[in-house]
């Protein structure tokens, strides 16, 4: 029994990677209806902006804001950096192809994960990094014999508080209802006053931010990090997205962190070798039954 | 004439793509006034709607409010400026609430609270269902509902133009009725209304003056009273019997 919560602990973990992720695709999918694939190499560049932050400035840093105070300037410097990359990667990549349609954008998309997988090679270089070791205390909790990790712990608190941060800023404010309206009908939203820019800078900026504090943790977690990382975890955060339903936020939460659970059940129980292959058997079950995915709402509209 | 009118539409254009929807249509509305625009499917009359609201791009001529010039100008100022539409169709965000729905009626003064829960007491004191249908999703309210929450979503903005597409569209004679005496009473608390009908004999009982839109040009226009007993209006637009006076 214990190894099935350790496995859920660990699930969680990783799942929470995921559904940060998975939020910036779904919020740029349900207002633009764009699959951004390079939003899983946003979540790289975060990783390594966080590395550099942390191995090459740090002594400065640790000097004078501790190591806690480095880890947050870490996760803020890669937040910012991504979100204005993201920005100027909507500009140059997506903005001008708009017109012309959706497919297209979705192959500029690909063109723009590979341009940042390329880019990242070439700054950093394309062998492995490694994080920092000592960065985070190794401290062990046991609660009723489950092992949980200090750094478990404020990885999963970290997420927790962003995902309530976005979903109370989505669900309860009017600018989040503006972004909620956008995605229904832009047309419509604009003839309430909504600045459909506004919207776009909003998503561009939050998504790619949130998904390069993933990319920080992920380096805190496994400590090795690789500029193709992004396509593994964008397809794994892409598939939370379509689990819990596309354009749907609490979903893509729900549907990231079920993701990460049922995949490291997978390996314990299952195979360890199979456990993608479990996941992506759930993933089928799950859209035969529920075609919009677990929390994909359909209401009917009256006409 | 077109001097002192809150809005002027003039000699107005529009193109989608190659055809030509709207061909120099010009017409004024005056403060406090109610206009309607008549005509058939396809005569252009949502096109001229989306075009004073700045969806639709104006090839040609100058759309007026206040003697500013509105071509041009995005969607989102306009609605600022103070003409708000209730577009054909509802068009009622389905899966937010209905709360939701009006409080982005009001989204560009939405730091202004007071304003904002001032607006929305006038709109539940004009359509008392709202209040009551308040945490429901707007696609789970019945057609004239959907229809009520439309009208209210785009008075929150405090317009002094409220646009109006078709808002009988779809809905049952009694609602219709109801309907058009709440737009009469929006209009008596000071907001000037263009409404676009089918409806031709409900818009022409309420409205000052009338303009019928026959392939994007303007064929008829006059007092109301007039073309109720224009022979060839009466034929195309109100069935051919002669009508009663209201």
């Amino acid at each position: 029994m214990q190894v099935v919560f350790e496995q859920v602990i660990n699930g969680l973990t990783i799942g929470s990677f995921y559904a940060l992720i998975a939020l910036g695709y779904s919020m740029v999918y349900g207002v633009l209806k764009l699959i951004n694939f390079a939003h899983g190499d946003f979540f790289t560049l975060g990783s390594y902006v966080g590395y550099t932050i942390l191995v090459w400035v740090s002594g400065l840093t640790v000097v004078h804001f501790g190591l806690w105070g480095l880890i947050v300037i870490a996760m803020f410097v890669a937040a910012l950096a991504v979100a204005l990359t993201g920005l100027a990667v909507e500009r140059v990549a997506y903005r001008p192809i708009y017109p012309t349609g959706r497919l297209p954008a979705v192959v500029s998309a690909l063109g723009a994960s590979i341009f940042i997988q390329n880019a990242i090679m070439v700054v950093w270089g394309p062998r492995f990094q490694a994080y920092p070791s000592k960065l985070i205390p190794n401290i062990k909790f046991v609660l009723g014999g489950v092992n949980i990790t200090l750094l478990q712990i404020l990885i999963l608190l970290m997420s927790f508080i962003l995902m309530a941060v976005l979903y109370v800023v989505i669900q309860k404010t009017t600018f989040g209802a503006a972004v909620r309206a956008s995605a229904l009908d832009r047309e419509t939203a604009s003839l309430m006053g909504i600045n459909f820019k506004k919207v776009i800078f909003f998503i561009f900026f939050l998504g790619p931010a949130l998904g390069a504090m993933a990319g920080v943790m992920v380096g805190m977690y496994y400590r090795q990090i690789s500029f193709t990382m992004g396509w593994n975890y964008g397809l794994k955060a892409f598939t939370a997205t379509i689990l819990g339903g596309i354009g749907n936020l609490p979903g893509a939460m729900f549907g990231g962190l079920i993701l990460g659970v049922l995949e490291m059940l997978g390996a314990a129980y299952i195979s360890a070798a199979w456990k993608d292959v479990f996941v992506f058997l759930i993933l089928i079950l799950v859209l035969i039954f529920r075609p919009n995915g677990l929390f994909g709402e359909r209401v009917a509209e009256k006409v | 004439m077109t001097k002192e009118a809150l809005l002027a539409v003039d000699d107005l254009h529009i193109f989608y793509g190659s055809i030509d929807a709207l061909k120099g249509v010009s017409l004024f509305l005056n403060r406090g006034e109610i206009i309607t625009v008549l005509g058939a499917n396809g005569a252009g009359k949502t096109t001229l709607l989306n075009a004073i609201s700045g969806i639709v791009p104006s090839a040609k001529g100058s759309i007026r409010f206040n003697g500013n010039l509105l071509n041009g100008m995005p969607a989102h100022e306009i609605v600022n400026m103070g003409i708000s539409q209730a577009p054909e169709g509802r068009k009622v965000f389905s899966t937010l609430t209905v709360e939701e729905n009006l409080n982005l009626g009001a989204f560009t003064r939405r730091h202004r609270k007071g304003d904002v829960l001032e607006a929305k007491e006038r709109a539940h004191a004009l359509f008392p269902i709202l209040k009551k249908r308040y945490r429901q999703l707007a696609g789970t309210l019945s057609g004239g509902e959907q229809q009520m929450l439309a009208i209210g979503r785009a008075l929150m903005s405090a317009p002094k133009i409220l646009l109006l597409d078709e808002p009988s569209l779809g809905l049952a004679p009694i609602l219709v009725n109801q309907i058009f005496d709440i737009i009469g009473e929006i209009n008596r608390q000071g907001t000037s209304i263009l409404l676009v009908e089918q409806n031709a004999n409900k818009a022409l009982g309420i409205a000052a003056r009338a303009y019928v839109l026959e392939n994007g040009q303007v064929s008829v226009s006059g007092p109301s009273e007039e073309l109720r007993s224009d022979e060839k209006i009466r034929e195309a637009y109100l069935g051919g019997r002669a009508l009663k006076k209201k």
